[in-house]
């Protein structure tokens, strides 16, 4: 691979995932309107919002800080970070080694932060409220998904995600039952840090329940619709994550043009699938009572433990 | 530059005692200990550090000192693990005594000169506990470390809770200290020599080696505040003025770390797993509890100080899996834990001195301490409240910034566990791994919750709304620091080629050839294609985004924006107690975690004319530990108290007693 068609696969890969997360947002929200008997939006409806979003003013509170400011770019700037690294459409990018499961993670917790900071500096009721729900569910949320991603690491003794891809797509067809331990695990984190049902409501401004909308109550215009874009893209980087980990096959190598269309019609599909599984998932489930989202989190935690530990009884 | 590196240590730790000395002479308004003491401490400990770097990258050298007892003179030694402490105590001290110097500086003239001394003393003696070669003066040093911050503690003596915190500190301090010198007297097994190179070379039979290692353990541990000899800490710290707040956290707490490795490592050597896995079940401890308490906090202090409770856990944890792997033969992945261990030690230090230092600055400019009466403050104070942060992201642990690198290392450790032959041992290390994320993920809501109720929303009062910034000298400590957490996180490279030496020359091994091989820019802990991190390009990457989206919507929208109230929800009665306070962001843990605290409610009935809410976390270790020891001792004292009669006839037949015993064993 030489360094160039490297770059190349990278931005390509970058751009594509910046550029198609909301058209996710807008099959997810199609096929759960088709689910509930609804008529559907329009699979585009995310891009006219956010074109919206970005024509109109900006409302600032009179005492927002420069920090109130700064956030929907840096969250902007982290997602785009993560879509760079997740192996999407190839492996083995020139960017790949610059983090591994660990530090994706952390972009994720920088975000994280950032977000809940920004809520906390209005100063109002619902802004603290939000951030200290959703670092509640953060914190239930991080060591459960270090787990899940710590098992994948066991069995191909690495953290680097290229080479987990790799060793995992290469193998032969067996059921690990640890992988299935932590792909449910997996799942159950995904929900609760994408803010969807059962953990939280996309779709509501009810104060007693709200979470993610709580923290952004405060944004308006360009700010509000890097906001919703980095949602997007979060939502795609992991269930790139998810499919990179349980269903890696398709995948090309990075530099490898000719395999490049196959990898994309096998995104697209899995893409699709997940999209419609989620919104199959958000019409069954109801929306639990905040405290019971410790319970729900600490079983995907125990749920990630128990499949690295029988990780270790099958090896060893 | 004189030419050896352990002179000019020496050189350094001299002149620290001659600072401190000086501060004494009563000049008019204690103008030396005003204007220079403190930027000639401060630049004392730069060269230190220079000199401990050099002292990492050369062979270990020694010294006899012509001073101490008859026949007993003081040993001197400098090493590469020495050499990275006083890195550590020379570059983090220099922060510190900048600020220290604009923060003293309106301090009347007769406690000023009694800090400056006390202060430099205390920096002197953690350099020669560093230094010291024979366990003759590491006591001498420590136990010097242990009565002059005793008395930087209780600067404040006038309050009774302050001498109270002073009292506990100085009793835990020496239940440490008593365990470390059995500890030097089981390694040296009555040969009469206290050189470390005699300690080294004794031949301890294993059981005796445990023994040795458990003192050395919870007698290094009581003064670096692991469970269940934390007590001192959340009180001590606190107490002290805040730059020597931060130099207890910072650095004092980790002449334990230094204490550990040298004793464990050097000294007793033939590391055993076993002792490995008690490390790693009291940092697990440690690290939670630590984090948990700290989130039940509202004096910032407290709170910071309850988090130097958790990262000494984290640290031990890196200590832990290092014994293990060293234990069941696998060197390299053992110096990997060691690296991770020591590179917190360091990152902890620089990122626990920053947030005291800001904890003091919003203590000197409003007076408040209690999060529950701040708010708003990134408005009167704005570049503290820059330099808060930075700490703050610090110690949560995010990328790019130092605190990350260490916990990204000590899992790099953890995820070794599949090269252990034990079993058990194996599926049990990585759980460790998950209450290091744990922690973290704690630790970062924590932070949330300081910076958001301190320095973000409405003022609670009006004194949070009146402040003003730090001064110029308390803010270029406070930069020099957070210069750190940015080096330090951006640059790891060197830092693991450093550690790299410190471990080798410990335990013989190093990392792998691969890791050493890879450039600067990527930290590669055992082999590129197993883990890879580069801070710098996670940081450019970021930024660059950032700033090329904020171009675009620039360039290709507009940059209008309206200020207008914050939306109030159709209530217009909303003021700023509606704001969530630090207990209210700790409500959820108190939900969740109910069982680790011990908590008194007071609920109003529902017809209290004038409700009142009561709530009072406390500290279970209190109930069934210190509280039952300390009736004990009590208890016994009234019983041998009886021998106290105050009669000189008895006292007589005392002796008389003694001495027919005597000599009938004597016989």
């Amino acid at each position: 691979m030489n360094t160039a068609a490297g770059i190349a696969f990278q931005v390509l890969q970058s751009l594509l995932v910046v550029l198609a997360a909301p058209l996710l947002m807008g099959w997810v929200n199609q096929c759960r309107a088709w689910l509930q008997n609804r008529s559907a939006p329009p699979l585009l409806l995310p891009y006219y919002t956010l074109a919206k979003l970005f024509h109109k003013d900006a409302v600032l509170a009179h005492d927002a800080s420069p920090l109130f400011r700064v956030t929907p770019y840096i969250l902007f700037g982290c997602m785009w970070l993560a879509a760079g690294i997740v192996p999407v459409l190839a492996t083995n990018l020139p960017f790949a080694p610059a983090a591994d499961i660990v530090a994706l993670v952390g972009v994720f917790a920088l975000a994280r932060v950032f977000s809940a900071l920004a809520a906390m500096d209005i100063g109002t009721a619902f802004g603290g409220i939000g951030a200290r729900r959703e670092m509640l569910i953060g914190f239930l949320a991080e060591p459960a998904m270090l787990m899940t991603l710590f098992t994948a690491a066991f069995i191909s003794g690495s953290t680097q995600l290229t080479t987990i891809v790799t060793t995992l797509a290469h193998r032969e067809f067996a059921v690990y039952p640890s992988l299935a331990f932590a792909a449910l695990a997996f799942l159950m984190v995904l929900l609760a840090e994408n803010a969807r049902i059962p953990i939280d409501n996309p779709a509501t401004h009810l104060e007693l329940t709200m979470v993610h909308e709580a923290m952004i109550l405060e944004y308006s215009a360009r700010h509000l619709a890097l906001i919703e874009w980095a949602v997007a893209i979060k939502l795609f980087a992991y269930m790139t994550i998810g499919f990179a980990f349980f269903v890696p096959w398709g995948i090309a190598p990075a530099g490898h043009w000719a395999a490049l269309p196959a990898a994309f019609v096998a995104l697209a599909a899995k893409l699709a699938a997940a999209g419609a599984g989620l919104a199959l998932l958000e019409t069954l489930l109801a929306k639990l009572r905040l405290f019971l989202a410790p319970e729900f989190l600490s079983t995907a935690f125990l749920l990630g433990v128990l499949g690295m530990l029988i990780h270790f009884l099958v090896a060893g | 530059m004189p030419d050896s590196a352990l002179t000019g240590s020496l050189g350094v730790a001299l002149a620290w005692l001659a600072i401190a000395a000086l501060c004494l002479v009563p000049a008019r308004a204690a103008w030396f200990a005003r204007r220079l003491a403190f930027p000639l401490g401060a630049a004392a400990g730069l060269a230190l550090a220079v000199l401990g770097v050099e002292a990492v990258w050369s062979p270990a050298e020694q010294m006899t000192l012509p001073l101490g007892m008859p026949d007993l003179p003081f040993h001197l030694r400098i090493d590469p693990l020495a050499g990275f402490f006083l890195l550590l105590l020379g570059s983090v001290a220099a922060g510190i005594s900048v600020y220290a110097a604009g923060f003293f500086r309106a301090e009347p003239a007769g406690r000023l000169a009694l800090t400056g001394l006390q202060y430099h003393l205390f920096l002197a003696s953690m350099a020669f506990v560093v230094l010291a070669d024979d366990a003759y003066l590491f006591m001498v040093a420590w136990e010097t470390m242990a009565l002059s911050s005793y008395f930087l503690v209780t600067t404040d003596h006038d309050k009774p809770a302050i001498r109270g915190a002073g009292f506990l500190y100085l009793l835990i301090a020496h239940l440490g200290a008593i365990a470390v010198l059995l500890c030097f007297g089981v390694m040296h097994g009555g040969q009469g020599d206290y050189r470390f190179d005699a300690l080294r070379e004794a031949q301890l039979t294993p059981a005796w080696a445990t023994v040795a290692f458990l003192l050395a353990f919870f007698g290094f541990g009581a003064k670096a505040g692991m469970i269940p000899l934390h007590a001192w800490l959340p009180e001590a710290h606190p107490a002290a003025p805040s730059p020597v707040s931060a130099l207890l956290s910072g650095v004092m707490i980790k002449t334990a770390i230094y204490g550990m490795v040298r004793v464990i490592y050097d000294l007793i050597g033939g590391v055993r797993w076993e002792w490995g896995l008690v490390v790693l079940v009291v940092a697990a401890g440690t690290t939670l509890f630590g984090v948990l308490f700290a989130l039940m906090q509202h004096d910032l202090k407290r709170l910071l100080a309850y988090h130097s409770v958790e990262n000494i856990g984290i640290i031990l944890l890196g200590l832990g899996l290092s014994m293990v792997f060293i234990g069941f033969g696998h060197p390299a992945a053992g110096v990997l834990g060691l690296i991770a261990a020591l590179y917190h030690t360091l990152n902890h230090a620089v990122f626990k001195g920053l947030l005291f230092l800001g904890a003091g600055s919003i203590l000197h400019s409003a007076g408040l301490r209690d999060l529950n009466h701040m708010g708003g403050l990134i408005r009167p104070m704005p570049r503290t409240a820059f330099y808060f942060l930075i700490g703050a992201l610090a110690i949560s642990a995010l990328p790019p910034l130092n605190g990350f690198v260490s916990e990204w290392l000590t899992f790099q450790a953890a995820l070794q566990a599949p090269l252990l032959a034990h079993g058990v041992v194996r599926s049990l290390v990585p759980l460790f791994a998950a209450v290091l994320a744990l922690a973290g993920a704690l630790t970062a809501m924590c932070f949330v919750k300081v910076f958001g109720v301190a320095f973000l929303g409405q003022p609670r009062e009006a004194r949070a709304a009146a402040g003003h910034d730090a001064g110029s000298l308390e803010r270029l400590g406070m930069a020099w620091l957070a210069a750190g957490c940015f080096v330090l996180g951006l640059f790891p490279a060197f830092v693991l080629l450093m550690l790299n030496r410190v471990g080798a020359s410990l335990t013989g091994s190093g990392l792998s050839a691969e890791a050493l091989e890879s450039n600067w820019l990527w930290l590669v802990p055992t082999a590129p294609q197993q883990a890879s991190y580069s801070p710098l390009i996670f940081l450019l990457v970021i930024v660059g985004v950032t700033l090329v989206t904020f171009f675009l919507v620039r360039r290709f929208y507009h940059g209008r924006v309206r200020y207008a109230a914050p939306w109030d929800c159709g209530y217009p009665e909303q003021n700023a107690r509606m704001q969530d306070t630090a207990d209210a962001f700790g409500q959820p843990i108190r939900h969740v975690f109910e069982p680790a605290f011990l908590m008194h409610r007071r609920l109003p009935r529902p017809d209290d004319a004038a409700p009142r809410f009561e709530l009072k976390v406390e500290d279970r270790h209190w109930v069934w530990l210190y509280l039952p020891v300390a009736r004990l001792a009590a208890y016994l004292s009234l019983k041998i108290g009886l021998l106290q009669r105050g009669r000189i006839s008895t006292y007589l037949l005392y002796s008389f007693v003694t001495l027919i015993a005597l000599l009938v064993f004597a016989r």
